[in-house]
């Protein structure tokens, strides 16, 4: 009885592995599978087409209907009318999840062998495929189709030598979400100045609430603190100066905003353990309404807005403010650390580069007449506040988006790979207090001058 | 059947196959990737030829040769968390009650998947809801350990883990050749008086000498080669304070995209490998097998 309980549990055991190990993987051939189904369902359509010229579009994207579903069917609604509108046109898709997507572009890349039509991260991560002539200057479309459409310079991230290379589909910025329930408790107001915001946090941390939710094993998420205090003390363009060369990261604004992270952690202001922790790991703990405050990317909006499996109560207890203003600080409250999303790119030695561009400025603007209402992903085209019907909690973002004076890429994002890394290293010894400022400071000249060669 | 086999045409037909598959699949990268590593090389672009400067540039790199340490201790805990495996099986392997039900309760941790047991320890080391910080805390110690974000301990939380995985395998091993000991020596043995620790000693180790030689080899080689649950549970971090040679080798190519680098690296592992397991096996040799019977 006892042997035949365990062979029992054993077997348990083993499939529970199998699931777990096929998981990952099972839901991208299924994703592949109605790619396959809508592309040839188009195919059928074309054949009643006029006598023009048959084009196939091939075109990869990493929204598996699976994980994505929303993106994934705006995308198929889009290749729908963009088809039924041209007949003579077919695109066939290919889908894959975020790490496989990186992963087959640098594969195809290698052999030469891009899809007409895919997306591409903007600044470090496309440049070696810059570099390497594999995508096709968009400036035309810029210059036509899509002109004024875009919310200003956010095509700049995909701007390699005068030329763009990509047209953003997404748009972020960074606000600090807040807890008001929390907030209310301890009688706190959304801080308009740093000193003010520092008082929440010793506030908070002394009646044993963590101040702020942070999971930096993912480090880009404590690069948002920092990014936010070098724009504040030594405004915008302090950073990107010291990250193009044309400045220093050993300048005195760089240096304070290193030093102010480490007081932050000194005051306790961030969760137990945030160092070991991984973004989302460390969102639970705002999310559980354990942390009171959380900055991340506009991407969050829909957990606080329209969500189902959040709590309704939870939802209305989330507000947003802006990174307070420093004293005697450069930078001033209107002033933004986000950037691009993806952006779409047409490869360089693609067979269709007209059609594909074609589809390209089609997809953009309808994009972005889809995707904000549809899936609450804020596009890099302007929006039109008035004419979509949103949770407030958007158009309040977007407001502020329309009188943003400035838009600072995320870190990691505007430098090369290794000094990225760096960076991000160096963020997490910073935040862990590995580090000096002045040290900090020092390994991102090191860095920086190295890759710079 | 025997006629068959002394065809030589038939022989080469059965042994072919496999070995094409192991050439392509596995000393053909192996070449390609010191090729590789003589170059300059984003994955991407074009490469172009540098000689042997990703070599001396990894001979000073310090974030590799602390990396490397890293890979090391964890040789070392491995192997001398062979030791206790050893008293495990030998335990098991005795006739007591219910050996049976533990040998296959430590091998569980075997049959789930790296991911699934970093999952499983991410939330037993979570600094604020884990187990194990709620055990340390009941018993009254105020300040718990972040085991996963402080620097001075992360790399020894994440051994704990790395060794109950591979556990339940060296068990296994160590219990299957001890089963191997012919029962007759041990009942002789035990009629001239001997007590079950001077018969483990003086009859079932020596008899197990070869298996536990190979074990010490699977042991080193496996930790200086590891890679997954680290991956999994700290990404090498913080500031790569658990980082270990195979996942420095991965964020130089997958993060940083130097593939050249990143080449060399894996190069120069496979050497390293190469010589550990020469020196173990050098270290280790004995004039002739011990055999009693």
């Amino acid at each position: 009885m006892v042997r035949k309980t365990l062979t029992m549990s054993m077997a348990a055991v083993v499939s529970l592995g199998m699931v777990l190990t096929g998981c990952s993987t099972g839901s991208q051939p299924a994703a592949q599978d109605t790619a396959k189904a809508t592309a040839s369902g188009n195919a059928t359509t074309t054949s009643s087409a006029q006598p023009a010229k048959k084009v196939n579009i091939k075109m990869m994207h990493l929204w598996p209907a699976g994980s994505s579903a929303t993106q994934n069917k705006i995308v198929n609604d889009i290749i729908k009318e963009y088809t039924t509108a041209n007949p003579n046109v077919t695109i066939e898709q290919e889908v894959l999840e975020n790490e496989q997507y990186k992963n087959k572009m640098k594969v195809l890349s290698t052999s030469n062998e891009l899809p007409d039509v895919g997306f591409t991260w903007a600044a470090g991560y496309m440049d070696p495929y810059v570099k390497g002539d594999m995508f096709a200057p968009l400036d035309d479309l810029l210059q036509g189709d899509l002109k004024d459409k875009f919310v200003n310079g956010t095509t700049n991230a995909y701007a390699f030598g005068g030329k763009t290379y990509g047209l953003p589909v997404e748009l972020n910025i960074v606000p600090v979400y807040y807890n008001k329930a929390i907030f209310a408790k301890y009688n706190l107001q959304p801080p308009k100045t740093y000193d003010e915001f520092k008082n929440i946090v010793k506030t908070l941390s002394s009646n044993g609430v963590a101040p702020i939710a942070l999971g930096n094993k993912d480090r880009w998420t404590g690069s948002l603190w920092y990014m936010y205090l070098a724009d504040r003390i030594g405004g915008p363009e302090t950073l990107k100066k010291a990250i193009d060369r044309t400045g220093t990261f050993n300048d005195p604004s760089l240096v304070r905003a290193a030093s102010e992270i480490t007081q932050l952690v000194d005051m306790n202001g961030f969760n137990k353990g945030f160092n070991g922790l991984s973004n989302d790991e460390g969102k639970a703990e705002f999310m559980n309404s354990k942390a009171a405050m959380y900055m991340m990317g506009t991407w969050e909006l829909p957990n606080y807005t329209t969500n189902k499996d959040v709590p309704q109560t939870f939802k209305d207890q989330i507000g947003f403010f802006k990174f307070p203003t420093v004293d005697g600080g450069k930078g001033n409250l209107d002033s933004w650390v986000g950037g691009p999303g993806v952006g779409l790119f047409v490869a360089n030695n693609s067979k269709v580069k007209d059609e594909a561009k074609k589809f390209v400025s089609f997809f953009v603007q309808k994009w972005g007449e889809h995707a904000i209402s549809e899936a609450g992903v804020i596009p890099a085209t302007k929006v039109d506040t008035s004419k979509v019907k949103l949770p407030q909690m958007y158009i309040d973002l977007l407001n502020e988006l329309n009188k943003a004076s400035n838009i600072t890429l995320f870190a990691d994002v505007q430098m090369k790979p290794a000094s990225a890394e760096v960076h991000l290293n160096m963020i997490q010894a910073l935040f862990g207090k590995a580090v000096s400022p002045e040290e900090f400071a020092k390994k991102h000249e090191e860095a920086l001058a190295k890759e710079s060669k | 059947m025997n006629k068959v086999m002394s065809n030589k045409s038939v022989i080469a037909l059965y042994v072919i196959p496999s070995l094409l598959l192991i050439l392509a699949l596995i000393y053909m990268p192996i070449l390609l990737t010191g090729y590789y590593g003589l170059m300059k090389w984003d994955g991407v672009g074009k490469m172009s030829f540098i000689g042997l400067h990703n070599y001396t540039e990894l001979i000073r790199d310090e974030l590799f040769w602390n990396s490397a340490k890293h890979s090391f201790l964890l040789a070392i805990f491995s192997t001398l968390s062979l030791v206790v495996y050893l008293i495990v099986a030998l335990v098991l392997s005795a006739q007591i009650r219910g050996a049976n039900t533990f040998r296959k309760i430590y091998l569980i941790p075997m049959l789930l998947s790296s991911v699934a047991i970093a999952q499983l320890w991410l939330k037993i080391f979570h600094p604020t809801n884990g187990v194990l910080n709620h055990i340390l805390a009941s018993l009254g110690i105020e300040h718990t350990p972040e085991w996963l974000s402080n620097p001075s301990i992360v790399l020894y939380a994440i051994f704990i883990p790395i060794l109950w995985q591979y556990a339940g395998f060296y068990i296994l091993i160590y219990y299957a050749a001890l089963k191997n000991v012919p029962s007759s020596l041990i009942e002789s043995a035990r009629i001239d008086g001997a007590s079950p620790w001077r018969i483990a000693l003086s009859i079932r180790i020596p008899l197990i000498a070869e298996v536990m030689k190979v074990t010490v080899v699977l042991a080193v080689v496996g930790s200086l080669k590891y890679f997954d649950l680290i991956y999994v549970m700290t990404g090498g971090g913080p500031n790569g304070s658990s980082e270990v040679m195979a996942s420095y080798m991965y964020r130089k190519a997958f993060k940083e995209y130097d593939f050249g680098y990143a080449s060399a690296i894996g190069f120069f592992l496979l050497l390293i490998c190469l010589v550990m397991t020469w020196l173990i096996r050098r270290a280790t040799v004995t004039k002739d097998s011990i055999q009693y019977s």
